[in-house]
């Protein structure tokens, strides 16, 4: 048998699975998103548009906003434990980041639910530190809390991707730079970061395709309007059961996610050819 | 600069820079330990409300309740460590043939295939679950617990590739070829070479495909209840009833194997694996 054929062979239960039960579905609800009442028609898109233009909105400026934090924030703490100098703090840093990582999204929710809350925790430091008055003290339990909650929980992630990548950089290029008299802001950005470029690309995509789909944070966090796209899909169905809209809106997040596959997709075709 | 200002000058500056470093590292301390130990109150709070900084009454009546041989608690902890388990071992049993073909054996489109499994991930999966609800629904899947082992594995099976893929291009080519060389077959010198040496990939791999299955909300929500219970679907329906009590103790009990999780993954996932994820 040829390897190209056992390879195909190997490969071939895996992407069954992957077809039957993912693409399939998705196909018939990209189908469904036309169907409306005798036939196919856009009318689920002039509905979604009418409806939930804001929210749509909405759900592209938090996702790309907790994204570019959630780079920045890994980037910083994967250059620290690249490049910091004092053992300890890089030894406490290690120990602590890596928490959050594997707390299921629907547990984020409610404890940062309760902890962002009027009587939270964050609240009442604030107060015990006199910064606001007890009367003053609001929820933060909007866009706020739903950024905050993915930053919160993908961070690590990240990170420990990001981290793994530049542990295994070769150091000797950071020495030389180092002993030319670079400062380490500028070692990270210009000589370790291009290095690891692709796993951090591949760390933020999954986190941006993970937080469009989340729908427990934005229902725990922030469910009032505006909210994200994946509450209204879920809206659509347990109060009306209009699968056409539903599935109208499934397709408007596709499209945007579609958009940040391509650039992976465009990336790892430059890097291969 | 003489040796003598040089290590004064070290001296001082290693006592000043501990400023900055301890107001950050307590800073994200509190950021990460803060939320933790809010929720910790709540399991233990009777009466908590605005404007009172802590709970009124401590106790563990609510514990006793959640416990209680009547409450579901018991029953959605089992059917949760059921199907995450039963999910590992199906995402594995497609993944480790999948990875060992994509990082070994000459694949046309290789790239192509290995995006293949991102796409669970890559698309909004909430109208694909609602679908699927409806095809199970038709063949008597919907409400079983091999229905939402299903959904479940499809959703692992990106981390399940993707690391087992990195785990087996990160074990030498050679070592398989010495071992071919001195006489063993194909199979052999995979199970006795290439397959331990990737363990602790796979392991990573399987760790990570059992906290997705516990974590999963959206699938269980609409292919599993109200049928099959899970911790998930118990915490939501007793946080969007008010009760943060009941909410915040099953949130413990799904944080527990997360965070033991999270300290012996290190342990299995090393530099040169990771560094090969995606690629």
């Amino acid at each position: 048998m040829s390897k190209r054929l056992l390879g195909l062979l190997l490969v071939l239960p895996a992407l069954a699975v992957i077809v039957l039960l993912f693409i399939v579905p998705l196909a018939a609800s990209v189908v469904g998103a036309f169907e409306v009442e005798g036939g196919f028609g856009t009318g689920n898109f002039i509905k979604s548009f009418e409806l939930y233009r804001a929210d749509t909105v909405f759900t592209v400026l938090i996702v790309s906003l907790s994204t570019l934090l959630i780079g920045l924030f890994s980037i910083a703490i994967g250059g620290y434990l690249t490049l910091g100098e004092n053992p300890r703090a890089v030894a406490i840093l290690r120990w602590l980041y890596r928490w959050p990582m594997f707390i299921p999204f629907i547990v984020v929710g409610q404890i940062l639910r309760t902890f962002l809350a009027k009587n939270g925790l964050m609240n009442n430091l604030l107060i015990g530190a006199g910064v606001i008055t007890p009367m003053q003290a609001t929820a933060f339990l909007d866009w706020r809390g739903i950024v905050i909650a993915f930053v919160w929980k993908q961070v690590p992630f990240v990170a420990l991707l990001v981290a793994g990548a530049m542990a295994s950089i070769d150091r000797g290029t950071i020495e030389a730079a180092r002993n030319l008299g670079a400062s380490r802001l500028r070692i990270l950005i210009e000589i370790v970061v291009p290095q690891v470029a692709t796993t951090l690309l591949v760390g933020l995509i999954l986190s941006f395709v993970t937080m469009m789909s989340v729908l427990s944070v934005p229902l725990m966090i922030n469910a009032q309007s505006p909210t994200m796209l994946t509450a209204d899909i879920a809206f659509r169905i347990n109060a009306y059961g209009d699968y056409g809209v539903a599935n109208a809106l499934g397709l408007i997040s596709l499209v945007i996610t579609s958009g940040v596959a391509w650039i992976y997709l465009r990336h790892t075709m430059k890097e291969r050819a | 600069m003489s040796i003598a200002t040089l290590s004064v000058r070290r001296k001082l500056g290693v006592d000043l820079w501990w400023l900055p470093r301890a107001a950050i590292l307590g800073l994200l301390a509190f950021i990460i330990f803060g939320p933790l130990l809010n929720l910790l109150l709540w399991t233990v709070a009777e009466r908590w409300y605005f404007p009172h900084v802590l709970p009124l009454d401590y106790g563990f009546s609510v514990w006793t309740r959640v416990f209680s041989p009547r409450g579901n608690a018991m029953d959605s902890l089992q059917n949760s460590i059921l199907v995450a388990v039963l999910t590992v071992i199906v995402s594995l049993a497609l993944a480790i043939p999948a990875g060992y073909a994509l990082a070994r054996l000459k694949l046309p489109l290789r790239s192509l295939i290995l995006l293949a499994f991102l796409i669970p991930q890559a698309f909004p999966n909430l109208p694909v679950y609602v679908n699927i609800a409806r095809l199970f629904y038709q063949i008597g899947l919907n409400g079983t617990i091999t229905g939402v082992v299903l959904v479940h594995a499809v959703h692992g099976l990106v981390y399940a590739v993707w690391i087992a893929t990195a785990a087996f291009s990160a074990v030498d080519p050679e070592l398989e070829q010495a071992a071919r060389s001195i006489g063993a077959g194909p199979l052999r010198a995979f199970r006795d070479v290439t397959l331990p040496l990737a363990m602790p990939g796979l392991m990573a791999s399987a760790i990570f495909v059992f906290l997705e299955s516990l974590d999963e909300f959206t699938g269980s929500y609409f292919v599993g209840a109200p049928d099959v219970n899970m911790l998930p679907l118990l915490l939501y329906s007793a946080g969007a009833g008010g009760n943060y009590q009941i909410a915040s103790i099953t949130a413990l009990l799904l944080l527990i194997p997360s965070i033991g999780f999270m300290l012996i993954v290190e342990r299995f996932l090393k530099a040169d694996v990771l560094s090969r994820v995606g690629h």
